[in-house]
Parts: C-alpha cells; sequence; structure tokens
C-alpha cells in the first residue's frame, strides 16, 4: 500500500484556525465548521452514498511558514486561494491558463503556476510567494533587491512571477549565462519588455546568492 | 469550471476500480485523474473537459515517480516530472534525444509539474477543439463536423489527417520515445499489460474522439527504452514560431547507428508538429539505411517522409518545412562527436 504522501499534518499550530489571521478564519468560518475529511479513495468508495458536490474541502496550506485552515471548493486554484481566501494579493493572476508566468510561486522550493495548481493539490506543501521572500526585518531578498537596482520592470504586473522565477532559476542552476537565462526564464512574459534589465538582475542576484 | 469531486487515490487499484466505470481518457469521460494538471485543469477552466469526478494520483509518484537507467535500457516513472527527467545525467549523457525535448517543450514552471504519462497525453492545441463556442469538432462532440478543415489550419497537420479531423498531436517527448522504440506500462481494473509507445495514440479516422489506447480507468505507470546503439547519436529538433516556450510547427528526433564512412546502419526517425499522433517517419529510414549520410541522401529520406502529406489552405508550407527540418535533425546528427 503506497502512504498517502499528502496525509494532513496532525498537530500542527494553525494561525488561521486559532483566529489570528482575520480573513482566512472569515473564510473557514462562513462555511462551517463540518466539513468532511478529505479522504483518499478505497475500494470500497464507490459504494457509498457520493457526497454533494458543491460540500467545500478542509483544507490545510502551508504559505510562507504559516498555517491556513480553509473550507475550499474543490475548483479553487491555489491562486485563487492566495488572492482571495487569504488575501496575499502579490501572486498575480494574468491569463489565468498557464501561458504567461504571472502567477508563478515555489511549492516545495520548485517553481510552479498557481493557476494550474488545484488548491488541494497544494496541501502538505510548502507554499513560497513573493510576500515570503523578504527578511522578518523587511530586508529584501537578493533577487527584490537586484530588480529595483536594475529597473528590471515597468508596470510591474509580473515582476512577482518574475522574482520567484528568477530564485528558482538560481537555485536550479540554470542561470549561468544570459542565454540560458533568457531561455530558463521563458515561461515569464513581460509585456513592458524589461527583459535585458531582468536578465541583468538575474546575473547580480546570482552572484550574491551564492550559487 | 464545473463543480467535481475531488478525490486523491493512495493506491493505484484504487485509482483504476475508481475510474474503471468512466470512459477510458476521452475528452468527455466523467472521471478524469490528475497528476500535473497542466492540460486537465486549463480544459476544465475553459469548459472543453467537465469531468464529475477529479483523482489526484500524485500520492503514487513515491512509485511511479523514479528513473533508473541499466545497461538494458531506461526505466521512467509515469509519475516523474518532465524537469526530473530532463535534469537525469544519464538520459542527458545517453539518450540526448528525450533530454532535448523535455528541454524544449512548455516553460521550467510546467516542466516542474507535468509528468512523463501525462505529457504523453497531452490534448492538441486546435483551437476549434479549445473554443467551445465552436460546434463542430469531432473530438469533443463525435459527428458534430471539423471545423479546421475550411478554417484557419495553418498549425495543423499533414500527416495521419483525416476527413474528421485534422489537429495536430502537440507533443515532443512522445517523438523521442516513439523513435527509439519505447514500451508503456500499463496498469488497469483488468491487470496489467504492455504496449509500443508507437500503438498509445490513434490515427484520427472516423473516431477522433478516440485518442489513444487507453482503456476505463488505465494509468500509463512506467516507459521503457531499451538500450542501442543509435541512442547517443540523436537529437530533437524542434522548429516554432517563437524560439522558445512554443509548441512546434515542425519538428524531428533522430537517432542513427553509423558505420564507416558515415553508412547509415539504423536509423530511427520521429516526426511532431506535422501528424495527428507521435509519427514514425519508417519511410524515411528505408530511404536511408545502407545509404551514406550526406546531403542528398538526408533530401531523399525527407521526400519520403512526407510522400503522404495532405496539405490544407493555409498549411501547405509545413511540408517544405518539415522536409528541411529532418534534413537538417540529420546531417546535425551525423555530425555529432560522440564520446564512448
Amino acid at each position: 500500500m503506497t502512504p498517502d504522501l499528502f496525509a494532513r499534518p496532525e498537530g500542527r499550530s494553525s494561525p488561521a484556525a486559532s483566529g489570528l489571521d482575520r480573513r482566512s478564519f472569515l473564510g473557514a468560518g462562513a462555511c462551517g465548521a463540518a466539513v468532511p475529511l478529505l479522504g483518499p479513495v478505497s475500494a470500497d468508495a464507490q459504494a457509498a452514498a457520493p457526497p454533494d458536490i458543491r460540500q467545500p474541502l478542509d483544507l490545510t496550506l502551508t504559505i510562507n511558514g504559516r498555517d491556513h485552515r480553509l473550507a475550499l471548493d474543490a475548483r479553487t486554484t491555489l491562486l485563487d486561494a492566495l488572492r482571495e481566501r487569504i488575501g496575499l494579493t502579490g501572486t498575480k493572476k494574468g491569463c489565468d491558463q498557464g501561458q504567461c508566468g504571472a502567477c508563478t510561486v515555489l511549492l516545495d522550493g520548485t517553481r510552479v503556476l498557481s493557476c494550474l495548481t488545484l488548491a488541494a493539490m497544494a496541501e502538505g506543501r510548502e507554499v513560497t510567494t513573493i510576500e515570503g521572500l523578504a527578511g522578518p526585518d523587511g530586508t529584501l531578498h537578493p533577487m527584490q533587491q537586484a530588480f529595483v537596482d536594475h529597473d528590471a520592470f515597468q508596470c510591474g504586473y509580473c515582476t512577482p512571477g518574475q522574482i520567484l522565477s528568477a530564485v528558482a532559476c538560481v537555485n536550479e542552476g540554470h542561470a549561468n549565462d544570459p542565454a540560458q537565462i533568457r531561455e530558463y526564464m521563458s515561461g515569464n512574459l513581460c509585456r513592458c519588455a524589461a527583459y535585458p534589465n531582468i536578465v541583468a538582475a538575474v546575473e547580480q542576484a546570482k552572484a550574491e546568492m551564492g550559487a | 469550471m464545473q463543480p467535481f469531486h475531488y478525490r486523491r487515490a493512495d493506491s493505484l487499484d484504487a485509482a483504476a476500480q475508481a475510474a474503471g466505470a468512466s470512459r477510458g481518457s476521452r475528452v468527455e469521460a466523467p472521471v478524469q485523474f490528475v497528476a500535473g494538471g497542466t492540460t486537465l485543469l486549463d480544459l476544465m477552466k475553459i469548459e472543453v473537459m467537465r469531468p464529475a469526478t477529479v483523482i489526484d494520483i500524485n500520492p503514487l509518484a513515491d512509485r511511479y515517480g523514479a528513473i533508473d537507467a541499466t545497461d538494458r535500457g531506461l526505466r521512467l516513472g509515469a509519475l516523474a516530472r518532465m524537469a526530473q527527467a530532463a535534469d537525469d545525467p544519464a538520459v542527458r549523457r545517453d539518450y540526448p534525444v528525450i533530454a532535448q525535448t523535455l528541454d524544449l517543450a512548455a516553460s521550467q514552471q510546467l516542466r516542474n509539474m507535468a509528468t512523463l504519462g501525462g505529457n504523453l497525453l497531452q490534448r492538441t492545441r486546435c483551437p476549434y477543439f479549445r473554443d467551445v463556442s465552436w460546434t463542430a469538432c469531432n473530438k469533443r462532440d463525435p459527428g458534430s463536423g471539423c471545423a479546421a478543415l475550411e478554417g484557419v489550419n495553418r498549425k495543423h497537420a499533414v500527416l495521419g489527417v483525416s476527413e474528421a479531423c485534422i489537429a495536430t498531436y502537440p507533443g515532443d517527448f512522445a517523438q523521442a520515445l516513439v523513435a527509439l522504440d519505447a514500451r508503456l506500462e500499463i496498469a488497469g481494473p483488468q491487470g496489467r499489460r504492455e504496449i509500443a509507445a508507437a500503438d498509445l495514440h490513434r490515427l484520427p479516422g472516423e473516431t477522433p474522439n478516440v485518442e489513444t489506447q487507453l482503456g476505463p480507468g488505465e494509468l500509463i505507470t512506467s516507459i521503457l527504452v531499451p538500450a542501442g546503439a543509435w541512442t547517443r547519436r540523436s537529437l530533437y529538433l524542434k522548429v516554432r514560431d517563437r524560439e522558445s516556450y512554443d509548441f512546434a510547427l515542425a519538428s524531428a528526433a533522430v537517432a542513427l547507428e553509423l558505420g564507416d564512412d558515415d553508412t547509415v546502419r539504423e536509423a530511427r526517425i520521429a516526426l511532431g508538429g506535422v501528424a495527428t499522433v507521435p509519427w514514425r517517419a519508417r519511410a524515411a529510414e528505408d530511404a536511408l539505411k545502407g545509404r551514406r549520410l550526406d546531403e542528398a541522401a538526408a533530401e531523399a529520406a525527407a521526400e519520403a517522409a512526407f510522400a503522404d502529406a495532405q496539405i490544407r489552405e493555409h498549411n501547405a508550407y509545413k511540408v517544405d518545412l518539415g522536409r528541411r527540418t529532418l534534413v537538417r535533425a540529420l546531417l546535425d546528427a551525423a555530425r555529432l562527436e560522440i564520446r564512448t
């Protein structure tokens, strides 16, 4: 039997559930407390009466090191959970079809598109958004500072996704020269075309990140 | 997006049984598996797919997500991510055509999400399939017709087409597998079986809605690539509208075993971007065998590869582009320095 990799973490502190996070507390509370646990499929699952398809899922998402307990419609993407339910609006919705990269976040340190990830699929994994990059004292991450230093944006809408993608690009070892940076950053579109400055920012941050 | 039941599968049997009453991997099947989600969720958002139940098979990744290389070949878990396989040292060294089909597909974010099995099953980008406001699409709605036949068909297929469908198979990785005679391990309610990767996809014929050989509840669990003298001298050439993060207009996966004086002992060729399914170009391979691989031989092979091409109003250029892509891929592969 394969263990359920997404088994619910037991006994974890949940700021949302304890009322510390107003937005997610309200979000979870509005749907009532009695939501069913999300069970794995078992051989006799089909025999049981199907639950109401609109019954929300009871999920705990770990965002920037903090747990958020939410009651979410199964259709909710990680992007919409972040923006509309948890209130972390730094992650941007561009195309919402996996074509622009504006919604890029890190999942267990790996860059993914939050618009094509169901919130339920992110349970049990560490989500890092743009809000989670700076230090506790507000010191910018080297990649954030490099984007400022090189004016690596104009309107700024794609910037959170660019920065998360760039951090991962460096950590993957795919930022060794400008051509490689351009190739491995091609999933993040910038309609203002700040591309040369973005490449320069990634090169600067790479040196400072010690990668 | 239509409401659906979300379930996680904690075993292969449970996944297969939960989906067993469904209609295989078809677009209209009420139960769908999700792994990376990069195709399924996209198509659910635009209501091309409306499953009532989505079964998350990511919990199976610890059993079917590994990459193992031996002297006999390569075993790729179907739940390995595209990026994971692309970065594998053995894949890069001994099967460069596989690494290149993965490197040149999608973006790194999507490669981190999408699984190898899911990538094989990626659905067409035909705009008439993807836009439900077009009522005529035999893939979505059997018998409704094909809006692409007389529509804007610049990106549509010229090989393997029918009067019912000319939608292009969009992937890259499958071409490498077809060229290398890979096999697929499949698990389902009736047990396990193994098929040739080349037999996974079905030609559209009169039933373009039946895209693969997968039966109800069946899942690809592993991909087996046999070792061969040709796998190191291999490459993937992909031509597209923009140089990165785009689908192929024409592509060629090529693997060669050359004898003295560049005589072709074995040639393995598959074409992408030009066909309705991952396209093994056997006529081109036969045209090369025993010949010295020079420009004239490569052009003869390319001519053979597209001899049966059927063009539409806007895609005639694909025949020429496809030929030139194959010629360049063959000549580049012949020139590769192979370290032993």
